[in-house]
């Protein structure tokens, strides 16, 4: 356990890191290091695309899953990674 | 009777007035009797004298005074059928015209006065039945009607007279008829009804009506509405499948399901105490890579796609691009103590980390290094004794041996997720007695068991086998100072063990094996002779380093000292065939995988070179220094695939250098000419610069 609070630790004191959240399977965040409503932002948006890519992928092959999601923006890079039950997206600035 | 008064009254305004006002007091008798007669019974009873007396005429005092000629005067008055009131605008709605219409005829009849009369004709069979009846009743009821007549007339008489007590003996006759007449009809009519019957009904109780309902709760309804993927569908066939996949091995095993559902609880309930947050793990080291590549672009954009340019201007010289330097915060006070790729997979690698200095023994560690990032290894593995050497197994890569400074030997199971090592040598078990400078596994034995080599100082070539939950040994060589050890053995008292620092194993034959020493010696043995050299080759001045047997050439091992020297040896030759004094004290080297001529090693100034025979047989085609001048560099190791070196320092870094074209040239392609590859073509690439030398060896030595 202290290791994954490590690492998600270690993640957020990355250079260019702006914010890390973990979204539940319901689009809930339930941790996160941005304010309330960016972070609800984020999480609902994110969630239903991640959800929608995730699905894209599995029916053109069963077998296959998504692992991850990188969206390179002007601004950000936002990266989600889905699990079976959470989602952890990560906004990057790699400019900076 | 008002209406055969009424027109009485009309004449009297036109008769005399005179007659009439004397005739009055006899009139008021009369009146009062037919008024009488009138409040008490309205039948007409047949006093026809009474209603001539009635024609005197009574002459109101108001009525105006008309003179004869004026009375004799004649109104002529007309009478039509026309009603005056009768409304002449009525109109109604015709729908057939579609308009209001005048009604043409309207009704002209009015009506000014009704009265039912209830006098009946003589002849009609209504007063023959009253006659017949009153005759009858008159009879009957004569005596009764004199007793009670004279009852009556008693209090009567003083007030009005005779005339007016016949009068009442009349009334009170008629009534009492009256009277009497109608229990006559009763009586009629109970004759009249001749058939006796009675008519009898009955009705029996109703049973009441109830109605009675009840109303059940209603079952729980709730609305679904889902859409199905096929990869939903297919999920759910996997998991069908994974179900009956369990049910069977439950009833295969059923004996042993009781041992089985404990384990599993425990498991669930190790599951539940972890929080959930730990199942975010694998993605958060996903993206943990994913932002170490964002960061580090430019170096992964290096890693796959640059080529130095310049190297087609140069000759032979080459070039080391330095790409991720690998460090840890914790292992910045030790030094790189051994470098291992991971033969599965290719960007995994660990090192270990220790410390050469006699004086500075503390902790060491074990860590495992991805590329895909760099700023955190993948595992950690703490020691309470330096780290001196490790090795990965080739096929079971989670399997990692390791050689400590305190002389024992342990293994890590990476897929264990736990600190401590799955095997490790104890003082009982055959525990070297000084560091353990090399192991290497070995392949499986003939029981299938995992088993390692070690080589430490004390002198001792041991093998370790792993049995189930114990590291069992066997000594495969002890080596000794003076060549055999067999010749000395039985008359030195004092057992003189060489130290051995290093040792490799021939890549084709089994059993035969180099271990460096050291007093810089390096001795050929086989393990089926415990006891004996095949040969010792006076090699080096100081301690050898490494020794490695080439990856393509069966003959052909290299040798490296700290004193200055890298040393290329054919085995069945004493002497070596390549000689490279690099200056300064050599801390490894290492064969390239992908030729059998190049070969890279590591300077304790911090440089590196890299050596290509078949271009230059005297000097490194790159010497590159790679981190600063006060840094040892300690070990290097070329990559399986990718053209990549790592090189580990005293500070506990770990830098990766790509090698530049020229330092991984294949040989000049022929025009027209496909290009032969394989090891055989290695094989006799080096076999060429070899027999070259001999022949150049041979006529010197003749």
């Amino acid at each position: 356990m202290a290791e994954v609070e490590e690492t998600l630790k270690r993640i957020q004191t990355h250079k260019g890191v702006v914010g890390t959240i973990v979204v539940n399977a319901e689009g809930i965040p339930i941790r996160t290091t941005l304010d309330n409503s960016t972070t609800v932002q984020y999480a609902g948006l994110l969630h239903q695309l991640a959800m929608k890519a995730r699905s894209t992928v599995r029916d053109i092959d069963p077998q296959n899953d998504l692992t991850f999601l990188r969206i390179r923006s002007k601004k950000h890079e936002i990266m989600v990674a889905p699990d079976k039950e959470y989602l952890l997206i990560v906004i990057q600035n790699p400019g900076e | 009777m008002p209406v055969p008064q009424k027109p009485g009254a009309v004449r009297s305004k036109q008769g005399p007035n005179t007659q009439s006002q004397l005739k009055a007091p006899a009139v008021k008798g009369a009146k009062v009797s037919s008024k009488k007669k009138d409040d008490e019974d309205g039948t007409e009873t047949g006093d026809g004298d009474e209603w001539m007396q009635g024609k005197t005429l009574v002459k109101p005092p108001d009525q105006l005074d008309l003179t004869e000629a004026e009375l004799k005067e004649e109104f002529t008055r007309i009478l039509t059928a026309n009603n005056p009131h009768a409304p002449q605008n009525i109109v109604r709605y015709s729908f057939k015209d579609r308009s209001y219409k005048p009604i043409s005829s309207v009704d002209q009849l009015a009506v000014h006065f009704v009265l039912e009369g209830n006098l009946v004709h003589k002849d009609s069979d209504e007063a023959r039945r009253q006659r017949a009846r009153q005759g009858f009743a008159e009879e009957q009821t004569v005596t009764e009607t004199e007793n009670i007549a004279e009852n009556e007339d008693k209090p009567e008489t003083p007030a009005d007279g005779v005339e007016d007590a016949g009068d009442g003996e009349d009334g009170a006759g008629e009534e009492r008829s009256d009277s009497v007449d109608v229990q006559v009809g009763k009586k009629e009519r109970k004759i009249t009804n001749q058939f006796n019957f009675s008519e009898r009904a009955s009705q029996t109780l109703n049973n009441p009506q109830r109605e009675r309902a009840c109303q059940t709760e209603p079952p729980p309804r709730a609305t679904f509405s889902a859409t199905v993927n096929q990869w939903e569908i297919y999920d759910a066939y996997v998991e069908e499948l994974q179900k009956q996949e369990k049910s069977k091995e439950k009833q295969k095993t059923l004996s042993s399901k009781k041992e089985e559902d404990k384990g599993k609880k425990k498991t669930v309930l190790v599951e539940n105490q972890s929080d959930d947050i730990t199942k975010v793990a694998k993605v958060a080291k996903i993206i943990g890579r994913m932002v170490t590549q964002n960061t580090f672009d430019d170096i992964a954009q290096d890693f796959k796609y640059f080529e130095d340019a310049s190297d087609e201007f140069r000759e032979q010289e080459g070039t080391l691009l330095p790409l991720w330097k690998f460090q840890y915060d914790k292992a910045k006070h030790l030094s790189v103590t051994a470098l291992c790729w991971n033969q599965k997979y290719k960007d995994l690698f660990a090192v270990g980390l220790g410390s050469y200095e006699f004086t500075k023994q503390s902790r060491g560690m074990l860590l495992f290094y991805s590329l895909k990032n760099s700023t955190y290894p993948e595992y950690i593995f703490h020691t309470t004794s330096g780290v001196m050497c490790l090795d990965i197994h080739k096929q079971l890569s989670y399997l990692v041996a390791v050689g400590f400074y305190d002389g024992s030997v342990a293994v890590y199971n990476l897929k264990e997720d736990r600190p401590q090592p799955v095997y490790k040598s104890t003082a009982k078990s055959g525990k070297h007695t000084d560091p353990v400078w090399q192991v290497k596994w070995q392949n499986d034995d003939i029981d299938k068991n995992h088993n390692f080599c070690s080589v430490s100082s004390d002198g001792r070539v041991v093998s370790w086998t792993l049995v189930k939950n114990e590291l069992l040994f066997t000594d495969i060589i002890k080596l000794s100072i003076n060549g055999a050890v067999s010749e000395g053995q039985e008359y030195m008292k004092i057992p003189d063990m060489a130290c051995g620092t290093s040792f490799d194993f021939h890549k084709q034959i089994d059993y035969l094996f180099l271990v460096g020493t050291e007093e810089g010696k390096i001795h050929k043995c086989s393990k089926s002779y415990s006891s004996q050299f095949l040969e010792t080759y006076t090699a080096h001045s100081l301690s050898v380093d490494a020794v490695k047997w080439n990856h393509f050439h069966p003959k052909v091992f290299i040798s490296c000292s700290s004193d200055w020297t890298v040393k290329i040896w054919d085995h069945t030759i004493t002497t070596p065939m390549f000689t490279f004094d690099l200056n300064t004290a050599v801390g490894d080297v290492a064969w390239s995988p992908y030729s059998s001529t190049v070969f890279a090693a590591v300077t304790i100034d911090g440089k590196v070179h890299v050596f290509d025979l078949s271009i230059n047989k005297y000097e490194a085609i790159c010497q590159q220094s790679v981190v600063s001048k006060k840094t040892k560099l300690t070990h290097i190791e070329f990559n399986p695939v990718y053209p990549i070196i790592i090189v580990g320092d005293d500070r506990g870094y770990v830098t990766s250098l790509k090698l530049s074209p020229n330092l991984r040239k294949k040989p000049k392609e022929k025009k027209g000419q496909e290009l032969p590859k394989g090891p055989e073509v290695e094989i006799a690439k080096l076999e060429k610069l070899l027999s070259l030398l001999r022949d150049s060896d041979n006529p010197e030595q003749k």
